[in-house]
């Protein structure tokens, strides 16, 4: 995940009192996840460890840095890469360490290599955890079911998370998902036979709340225009359904893996025969 | 961002390389990780021995023993996922119930109407069902639930072991008549008309010479799995469920009665338990209670000798939620001290609990004893779904080597349950918690077929699997592992119950150049069966400990005798035992290779 930046110019700095309550957006959204982190570890205990939390961020900020430095002959603002590193201590299961150093790696390192017309293509740490699970899945699983069943925190999770999307202007895209998700769910259990309840059910677990305010609400991974956006999510929606009749565990990964990607790809694709054919009529 | 100039374009190959080397990585070290496991477990027997210095060969059917597990077939509102939630049962322990000197074992059943069987040791290699004649065999008759495990102990001190039978049902005990016979005394001691259980343990916790009766509840004790009233029988949490079965405390008042004290003596818990052990993990002179739980955290509770103090957080043991379904105490280290292991659930790519091994932390003890989970550095880590786990030299090299049997559900070899399951189990507890809202199992597995353990114990603090190497090559769905020197030979065999599977008898050949001594104890101001007395031997300069119990594992007991290797050319010091009572007794320079049949000095 990458950081859930602004879509527009950070406002200017607030005068007297609001300048304490007014928050730059870059550190909304670490703020947030880090909450959830605390919350979640200090009530259910669903870090493997803090070591292995921490080391993740230290990868993921140290590699930003450094590839920053080197490609981009500055030093890279760090939010991004510590929800990216943060959301692989959360979501990355593993007993051992270097599962959670290699895909914090990973991650930033698919930023700056898998680049088409400047820009990164794929949400770091949906690139990072898809390729750890095909490659290690004797090593690694996600967070799924290691966190409470209960409500009550997933209500907090999902109120403050819609006030922060909101603010960010991003809530469109988590909204357009969910509501996907549960129309798809209902038309699986009708396709399947199996209980709706079933096929609700992991949207009421820990592991969509990270993908849903997080992952898929990535500005760098997202096409611009607020209708694409929607386009885009409903697309990964029905992507993960298709995955999910093939009873695919981690479906919502691999299907924002393909279709996010793609989406860019046809994004900058039409933005490059825009300029070609802006370029042509200066020509004329 | 441009990256235009030469030495960026340079630097961006070397970053694309690093990055497809960092991708292939995971692959290097399975490839590396996967060589390694082929060449332990290609080996013909000679080499085995030399490499290992034992070799496992089951022999059950040439032992006479044809036993083969039924599971229950509970309500039929819970028909489509059947296979989950009658998927405990198989259960084995090992006793001398007639004194002969020769272990038996008593293996349950649990479908309705099946019968148990006591398998008689005859002494020659063979066994004999007797459990019929002995009134020990019809004990899952229609309106009674069906057996689920079971623990011996003398309860009334007359010396012969007697029968505690753990239900998901009528819970029973059977007065042991001098090994000629049982008689029922479940009423006469107060037990309770039902519970779901799948623990139990004998163990003195207030040390005043009768052994007393822990009961760890899974399903709530007032549902009767036959006839549901509702479907909301199920977990309302993967980790963190708390609406599973009562735990029982049955304090033995003598003269065969027994008083319930759990709410009094401070254990009040109503997670899903699986297991229990209870051994002095801090040197108090009491048992301390281990508790595995399945859906939550493990329980540890420190005993004062009249209460309990629960302090599974305080220690380390209690804080990340698993799958707990086993609780074995080993010395792995030989430095008198226990490491506790539970086991957990690993499935690639799906979910990796990782089993626990606690290790108490250096520098802590008392009351004030830590634990790490060592289970990765130690290499015990990973074993499938596991279930049952026990601690014994089976090569006698003198450390603690550790089998570890497995396997969840085997149906459809070629379709998983796992998508479904992973569905639901993350889901919220009102989903989760009722069985109308998981998916029909419709013939598929869930971690089926597994390979089993054996984790070698280098004695340097690595555990290497040779379990294909030296003969364990069944997949059976496995559940309670039992080690005993069946054959009074000087080694440790094992045996496995398997649900839906057959009992496995694995006869255990050990390289003669490494030595053991065996304590047989009896309790006299102690309990008889001597549960809770410990036995610290010394030799070569290193200690071991071990200790007496009245069940551990997963619903098993191994034999009440204490078996120790030695290794090669060893030199005895002394072996130290401390009985329940608080005596030491310390025998100098004991024999190697005899097994030293000890009463508790008056």
């Amino acid at each position: 995940m990458s950081q859930t930046a602004h879509l527009t110019p950070p406002p200017a700095a607030p005068a007297g009192w609001k300048h304490f309550i007014s928050l730059d957006n870059r550190y909304v959204a670490p703020i947030f996840i880090t909450c959830i982190l605390l919350m979640g570890h200090l009530s259910f205990g669903i870090l493997e460890s803090y070591q292995r939390t921490l080391l993740a961020i230290v990868v993921s900020i140290a590699t930003e840095l450094a590839l920053g430095r080197i490609f981009f002959h500055k030093w890279v603002h760090p939010a991004s890469a510590y929800i990216s590193g943060i959301s692989v201590g959360i979501l990355l299961r593993s007993p051992a360490f270097w599962p959670y150093a290699l895909c914090a790696a990973i991650s930033i390192m698919s930023k700056y290599v898998l680049r088409i017309k400047g820009r990164h293509i794929w949400n770091p740490s949906n690139f990072g955890i898809s390729a750890m699970l095909f490659l290690a899945p004797e090593t690694v699983a996600t967070l799924s079911i290691q966190w409470g069943n209960y409500l009550l925190p997933m209500l907090v999770i999902w109120v403050l998370g819609s006030v922060i999307i909101w603010r960010l202007r991003r809530f469109h895209i988590t909204f357009t998902y969910v509501v996907s998700f549960i129309a798809f769910a209902f038309l699986r259990s009708l396709i399947t036979g199996s209980p709706w309840q079933s096929e609700i059910a992991p949207i009421t677990g820990p592991m969509y709340q990270l993908f849903i305010f997080f992952m898929i609400t990535d500005p760098k991974t997202t096409v611009r225009s607020k209708t694409g956006q929607c386009v885009v999510v409903f697309l990964v929606a029905l992507a993960e359904m298709i995955m999910r009749m093939y009873q695919i565990v981690y479906a919502p990964f691999y299907a924002l893996f393909i279709v996010g990607p793609t989406a860019m790809l046809i994004e900058i694709w039409l933005d490059s025969r825009r300029a070609s054919s802006e370029k042509l009529a200066v020509a004329h | 961002m441009t990256m235009m100039t030469t030495g960026s374009r340079i630097a961006r190959a070397a970053l694309g390389i690093v990055f497809v080397g960092l991708l292939v990585t995971p692959l290097v070290l399975k490839r590396l990780s996967a060589r390694r496991a082929a060449d332990r477990s290609s080996a013909d027997v000679k080499t085995t021995m030399a490499r290992h210095g034992f070799y496992l060969q089951e022999v059950s059917q040439a032992a006479g023993i044809r036993f083969v597990h039924e599971a229950p077939a509970l309500d039929p509102k819970l028909e489509s996922i059947m296979p989950e939630v009658a998927s405990m049962g198989a259960s084995v322990s090992i006793v001398d119930f007639d004194r002969d000197g020769w272990s038996d074992i008593y293996v349950v059943n649990s479908a309705i109407g099946t019968r148990n069987c006591l398998y008689r040791n005859l002494g020659d290699g063979t066994f004999k069902d007797v459990a019929g004649e002995l009134g020990i065999a019809d004990v899952n008759q229609p309106g009674t639930g069906v057996s689920t495990g079971a623990v011996w102990g003398d309860y009334d001190n007359d010396g012969y072991d007697d029968l505690f039978l753990i239900k998901w049902g009528r819970p029973e005990l059977y007065h042991n008549d001098q090994g000629h016979g049982f008689t029922r005394v479940s009423e006469q001691a107060g037990l309770p008309s039902w519970i779901n259980a799948n623990t139990a343990i004998w163990f003195d916790y207030d040390g005043d010479g009768l052994l007393d009766l822990f009961v760890g509840g899974y399903y709530a004790e007032g549902i009767d799995l036959w006839h549901l009233t509702t479907t909301r029988i199920m977990p309302d949490s993967f980790e963190y469920a708390k609406n599973g079965g009562r735990k029982y405390l049955f304090h033995n008042l003598g003269h065969g009665k027994f008083e319930e004290v759990s709410e009094r003596v401070g254990i009040n818990s109503h997670r899903w338990a699986l297991a229990a052990a209870a051994a002095d993990l801090r040197g108090s002179g009491h048992p301390d209670l281990f508790i595995a739980n399945d859906y939550g955290v493990s329980e540890l509770y420190f005993n004062d000798g009249k209460r309990f103090h629960e302090v599974g957080e305080q220690t380390g043991v209690g804080f990340a939620p698993k799958s707990g379904m086993n609780a074995a105490f080993g010395d792995i280290l030989n430095q008198g001290r226990y490491a506790v292991y539970v086991s957990n659930i690993s499935e690639d790519g799906i979910l990796i609990q990782g089993n626990n091994l606690w290790v108490p932390k250096q520098g802590t003890s008392g009351d004030a004893i830590k634990y790490e989970n060592l289970a990765r550095d130690f290499g015990v880590e990973l074993g499938g779904w596991s279930f049952g786990a026990q601690f014994g030299d089976l090569n006698n090299d003198g450390t603690l080597d550790l089998y570890l049997t497995n396997g969840y559900i085997s149906l459809d070899r070629n379709r998983s349950y796992w998508y479904d399951f992973s569905k639901v189990a993350g889901g919220n507890s009102t989903i989760i918690g009722d069985a109308r809202n998981w998916p029909a199992f419709e013939g598929r597995s869930l971690s089926g077929y597994q390979s089993k353990r054996l984790w070698l114990n280098d004695g340097a603090g690595k555990f290497v699997d040779v379990a294909q190497a030296v003969g364990v090559n069944d997949t059976y769905d496995g559940r309670a592992v039992a080690l005993a020197d069946l054959w009074n030979r000087g080694v440790l065999d094992v045996v496995v119950a398997n649900q839906k599977g057959p009992l496995l008898v694995y006869k255990n050949t050990v390289t003669p150049e490494n030595e053991w001594i065996e304590f047989e104890l009896e309790g006299t101001a102690t309990n008889r069966s001597a549960i809770g007395a410990q036995v610290t031997m010394y030799w070569n300069g290193q200690q071991q400990v071990q200790e007496v119990s009245g069940g551990s594992g997963f619903a098993s007991q191994n034999q009440r005798r204490l078996h120790f290797g030695l290794g090669k050319y060893p030199q005895m010091e002394r072996a130290i035992i401390r009985w329940p009572s608080g005596k030491l007794q310390t025998i100098d320079k004991p024999a190697a290779g005899q097994l030293h049949k000890i009463k508790e000095p008056a």
